[in-house]
């Protein structure tokens, strides 16, 4: 699945609820279901800055792809990261370099979210970026 | 609707006529979220806006438009005529002996802000204690460790217990000559607990220290009598009482207002002004310099109409109903850790809950009340040492106002259920 394909699947996946409760289900889900971070990696450099939670965002770098894990101690804000790594990991840096990342306006959560909370998903997008950045 | 509220000692349908009526005096309180019906539990942050203040904003800007104190035009005459009645009027309501005790301030923080400046420069020096509690906010605190950095003086803290009340025994063992002054919250924003102010007072007076008392959830919840409580100063805002923001009161006696040099230079705050000195204008000018927020400023005194309806009406006994209804609701749920717990009365809380879940983030419960049409707060409430305190990142807060209903009580118990049922 090309990065488009994957951006395009998550959008029609958040369509198929109406109701921000049920998206938020989904995001919990997510969420849950985002594999095992390491402890001794919640470090403070690995610390999204801006978010009302705390995120931490993890990677590596396996055959020329960026490999993300993240956590986060809020559920909901594990399951946005979830979803943007579901999108983003195992891509090369210039894949993730040509994503306008829209897709997070597409679904709605930016405005559907706090403004503390949009600002944090800003900086997770932004940490992403500058990640692909870093590793060209 | 009758049945639903019977188990509820004392309450009958006149008590329910008298919050709808209540309701429309909140012309926001009707808006929906989300397609759903608000349910506006953020009220320690800020009180949604009375009509009678929206409309004296209006009427302040429609017509009287104009700098307060200095010309001699009518729109002047007017705008200064509306401003120094309301002074009056907050004079009145708090009890204060004189006019000039009566300082407006853009809110709390900035009362407090010009006490701890301008009553620092004159009274404390190196070596000086300053007193605050383990439960306020950041506007009490901040301000003080800024003064005892200019002055090398030293900040102590009183201890809150378990239930969220103060130790005053440690009070009284910290006082001592060195103690230049004690800075208190009436009621905490995070633990609800109404705190012995006059009790603080006496004690405090006792070794000669002045007290200063934060206000912004005290004048919202009790009759603040500034003479019966003794204190030196009191500090609240505007906003949350269902005045405009950007509005507050300072407070202060008139002694230690005289005593004390001026916190901002500039606009009618002075006497003469000359290159080789300037004198300064008596109170309570000397305390308000620039151009006032008048606009704003005159909405005081209709969100004070409406804090002396509240006292002679039978709404206080309802919304008491409210507050017991959801402490027991919350004391009984066993996920549920409620921060600031009332001993003995339920009458030392006010409608104020903050709390945490085990396992669950409180970010996370917030944001599906959000969905769910009701507005909490959540996060460190900008007392971050009182979540120390309590060893948490932070919290979930319900805060009630005199226009929430029983009904949206119960909604919210049975929304907080669910969204921790969908989180565990």
């Amino acid at each position: 699945m090309t990065l488009k394909e994957a951006e395009e699947a998550v959008v029609d996946e958040f369509s198929i609820y109406d109701e921000w409760l049920d998206k938020y289900e989904y995001l919990i889900e997510l969420g849950k279901n985002l594999k095992d971070y390491p402890e001794s990696a919640k470090t403070d450099d690995r610390l999204i800055k801006g978010c009302q939670s705390r995120v931490w965002l993890d990677y590596s770098v396996q055959d020329g792809k960026i490999v993300f894990n993240a956590d986060s101690d809020a559920i909901i804000t594990k399951g946005i990261i979830s979803l943007l790594i579901g999108i983003y990991s195992g891509r090369t840096a210039a894949e993730i370099a040509s994503s306008d990342f829209s897709v997070v306006e597409k679904i709605g959560l930016k405005e559907n979210l706090s403004p503390t909370r949009a600002n944090g998903l800003v900086s997770m997008i932004d940490r992403i970026r500058q990640v692909a950045k870093e590793n060209k | 609707m009758r049945n639903m509220f019977s188990k509820f000692a004392g309450f009958s349908d006149n008590n329910m006529a008298s919050v709808n009526d209540i309701r429309t005096m909140f012309p926001a309180l009707e808006r929906k979220v989300y397609g759903k019906n608000l349910v506006y539990l953020d009220n320690a942050a800020t009180g949604q806006r009375l009509s009678s203040v929206i409309d004296a904003w209006n009427e302040s800007t429609l017509s009287r438009n104009s700098n307060l104190h200095r010309a001699v035009h009518l729109l002047a005459s007017e705008a200064t005529q509306d401003y120094e009645s309301t002074r009056d009027a907050v004079r009145d309501y708090l009890n204060a002996e004189f006019r000039e005790e009566i300082i407006f301030t853009s809110g709390t923080t900035a009362s407090i802000n010009l006490v701890a400046f301008s009553f620092g420069e004159a009274f404390v020096k190196e070596g000086s204690e300053i007193i605050v509690s383990e439960a306020e906010h950041h506007s009490n605190i901040v301000p003080w460790q800024m003064l005892c950095q200019r002055k090398g003086a030293i900040l102590r803290v009183i201890p809150v217990d378990d239930d969220g009340y103060l130790k005053l025994d440690e009070l009284a063992a910290m006082l001592n000559d060195r103690t230049a002054i004690v800075c208190v919250t009436h009621i905490s924003n995070v633990l609800g607990i109404i705190n012995p102010v006059s009790e603080i007072v006496r004690l405090c007076h006792s070794y000669g220290v002045p007290v200063l008392i934060d206000g912004a959830q005290g004048a919202v919840h009790c009759r603040v009598d500034v003479r019966d409580i003794d204190c030196d100063f009191y500090a609240f805002s505007g906003h949350k009482i269902y005045a405009a923001t950007g509005t507050g009161i300072l407070y202060g006696k008139k002694r230690w207002l005289e005593a004390m040099p001026p916190y901002m230079g500039g606009g009618e705050m002075v006497g003469n002004v000359k290159f080789t000195g300037t004198t300064y204008a008596p109170l309570p000018m000397k305390f308000e310099a620039g151009t006032q927020n008048f606009s704003s400023a005159v909405t005081l005194k209709p969100a004070i109409e409406f804090l002396k309806l509240l006292n002679d009406n039978k709404l206080t006994q309802y919304h008491d109903e409210i507050r017991d209804f959801v402490l027991d609701s919350l004391l009984k749920d066993e996920r549920i850790r409620l921060y600031g717990v009332p001993r003995g009365t339920n009458k030392d809380k006010i409608a104020l809950f903050s709390f945490s879940v085990d396992g669950v983030h409180h970010e996370d419960i917030a944001l599906i009340l959000d969905k769910m049409g009701i507005a909490t707060r959540s996060g460190q409430m900008c007392a971050e040492p009182v979540m120390d305190r309590f060893g948490v990142t932070g919290m979930l807060r319900a805060s009630f106002a005199p226009y929430n209903t029983m009904q949206e009580a119960e909604y919210f118990i049975k929304c907080l259920d669910r969204a921790i049922n969908m989180l565990k």
